[in-house]
């Protein structure tokens, strides 16, 4: 059982205007099997959080901690926090010039590991893993990200996540941009992931549609930079009927 | 053909009329002014701008298999200015400068790989000629290996025999202070194969110019480059494929890796297709990644095109980044910064070091890589 705590968290960024505070103290605590989904206007920080998380170098925490089981992330480089366990699933994964999908995998699966997997089950893993998301194979041969469509780029972050094998997954706006076929493929994909590693999941989403192919235990409202209420999956129902009207106006 | 542009003074000069001598005051002096010279300030020649060279006296080590055989020649012999004539001063100032060249030539028989080390001790403006030829029906690999440090103008002749397949590797791995001017010609025989990798990592300053043209039908070159430029380094190159026979075909492949403040390179790649150069195919292609601020690729792509009875011609040319966006998406996965460099180095610049055929070199290579990358990362 592991926990990832989050604790009064601050976090500001450089803008042409100034420093300005995105972050104004998050409290959140995620254990492992847990399912905690984030939900709230754009601008409101969900991205900052994940970004946050992971160790963005354009974010500067000034308040607060992150905890993983007790273990300070925030001193932590960002390849250490991913080899401590952390995945971020970005929304906008970026292409890397002149690395291929399969070096990549296999240098990050021995980059967590500490050692380099047994060739034979990795590529059975890897194929297994690849046709479960509805991958072609000849996809290992591109270079990451290069020319992907966006459901290709999504499948492509949960497919390293299922090949990771994280304690904690914060999927950030994973749903942008899928249609309804890729969004059930990439749902079913967590949702496989999780049940096979227990790992914990931070889903942060601006729409509920995502949450009825992934279930949140916790549903946490987003509004300027913090979270201005808390509940169970009826309060994702609620959000559906209402909106974030009655938080931003409020 | 597409247009690039060129800067305020400089003439765009059509390939075939460049002026060919084998006498230095035939050209003019260096000056950025003149397109051949416009990336490379005169000051950074170190005395190969001059009129007489002193004829290079440092180190050649040959080792060669058992049939491959090397020997002086004098500037009477028939190979000595087989494959080509100069095309810029440099190359003239060394050809008139040397009365003999060193001689290796690749018979007929089991394939072999030999190694010619250039090691130079001292800076003297020094220059050097060197004949490669493989005879008809010969198959065979000759790298040469500039190391050291030295200030040289080289000449380099590679003839490709009829019938015969050749590789010729050439490595400027120079030391600092090192300045290397390296003007390479190739002349291919009836239904020839050239693969030509050129290597430059070392030295302040490299310019390498591969010029290749066909005696006959039916023959096709591969030419190849990768180069990695540090800060300060300026490496440069410019291949030129010159298609006057039927049927011939070409493929240019250069990649370079820039890291640091002024690292410079240059990629200038021409290719003429003569009238009488039917059923031509050529393919040739340039791609720079700059790993950090303060560096610069150039990347120029050159066709002219004399006849429309051709097979293909096609060029690209590309450079891109590598920002700290890039970075962090492979640390976010586990991969620390020095290894995520060298994944996208390794990666980027693989497909021209795998061309090289010979592991302790490709080892040396990937050697180099791996230490130039860790002075990048803190």
């Amino acid at each position: 059982m592991a926990t990832l705590e989050i604790k009064n968290l601050h976090v500001t960024v450089e803008t042409e205007q100034g420093t300005k505070e995105i972050l104004k103290g998050v409290d959140l605590v995620i254990r492992s099997g847990e399912t905690h989904a984030i939900m709230g206007p754009n601008g409101s920080g969900k991205s900052t959080l994940a970004y946050s998380i992971a160790g963005h170098p354009k974010y500067t925490v000034t308040q607060g901690e992150i905890l993983l089981d007790g273990e300070n992330v925030l001193e932590m480089s960002v390849d250490e926090r991913a080899r401590a366990g952390v995945f971020l699933a970005m929304q906008y994964p970026v292409e890397i010039p002149g690395v291929s999908v399969s070096n990549f995998l296999r240098t990050a699966k021995t980059a967590i590991d500490g050692e380099a997997p047994a060739l034979r089950g990795w590529i059975q893993e890897v194929r297994g893993a690849m046709d479960a998301l509805k991958m072609d194979s000849t996809f290992t041969e591109r270079n990451v990200n290069e020319g992907f469509s966006g459901g290709e780029k999504k499948r492509h972050e949960i497919l390293q996540m299922e090949l990771l094998k994280p304690k904690f997954a914060v999927l950030d706006e994973t749903d942008s941009g899928l249609d309804v076929d890729a969004l059930k493929i990439v749902s079913e994909g967590v949702n496989r992931v999780k049940a096979a590693t227990g790992m914990g999941v931070l889903l942060i989403t601006h729409y509920t549609r995502i949450l009825n192919y992934i279930k949140p235990d916790f549903v946490h409202v987003f509004v300027a930079g913090k979270i201005a209420e808390e509940g169970g999956p009826e309060l994702a129902e609620r959000l559906e009927a209402e909106g974030y009207d009655r938080y931003v106006n409020a | 053909m597409e247009q690039h542009s060129h800067g305020a003074g400089v003439p765009l000069q059509i390939r075939s009329e460049r002026p060919k001598s084998t006498k230095v005051a035939d050209f003019e002096p260096i000056t950025i002014r003149d397109e051949q010279w416009r990336y490379l300030p005169v000051e950074r020649l170190k005395g190969l701008e001059a009129d007489a060279l002193s004829e290079y006296l440092g180190d050649l080590q040959f080792e060669g298999g058992n049939s491959i055989t090397t020997e002086w020649i004098g500037s009477d012999h028939a190979l000595f200015g087989a494959a080509g004539t100069p095309e810029d001063r440099t190359s003239a100032a060394s050809w008139e400068s040397t009365d003999a060249a060193y001689l290796i030539s690749v018979p007929a028989g089991p394939e072999e790989h030999a190694v010619l080390t250039v090691n130079s001790d001292d800076l003297t403006p020094s220059a050097l000629h060197i004949v490669i030829e493989s005879k008809l029906h010969a198959k065979g690999t000759v790298v040469i290996d500039h190391r050291g440090k030295g200030v040289l103008a080289e000449n380099l002749e590679i003839v490709v025999g009829d019938e015969s397949d050749l590789t010729v590797i050439s490595i400027q791995d120079w030391k600092a202070g090192s300045v290397h001017t390296s003007a390479q010609f190739a002349k291919l025989g009836r239904n020839s194969h050239l693969k030509h990798v050129i290597v430059s990592f070392g030295g302040d300053t490299v310019r390498v110019t591969p010029s290749v043209s066909f005696s006959g039908p039916g023959a096709a070159v591969d030419l190849f480059g990768v180069y990695f430029a540090d800060a300060d380094q300026h490496l440069e190159h410019r291949p030129f494929v010159d298609h006057s026979q039927p049927n011939c075909t070409s493929r240019v492949t250069y990649k370079g890796a820039l890291q640091g403040n002024k690292a410079h390179t240059v990629w200038v790649g021409d290719v003429l297709i003569r009238k009488e150069a039917e059923g031509t195919d050529t393919y040739e292609l340039n791609r720079n990644l700059l790993l950090t601020d303060g560096a610069r690729a150039d990347s120029v792509p050159n066709l002219e095109i004399e006849t429309g009875q051709i097979e293909g011609a096609g060029h690209a040319s590309a450079s891109g980044r590598f920002d700290d966006e890039h970075l962090f998406y492979l640390q976010a996965r586990g991969i620390n910064e020095l290894e995520a460099r060298r994944l996208v180095v390794k990666g980027f610049l693989n497909e021209i070091v795998q061309q090289i055929g010979i592991e302790s070199i490709e080892d040396r290579l990937n050697k180099s890589i791996e230490e130039e990358l860790k002075r990048s990362v803190k």
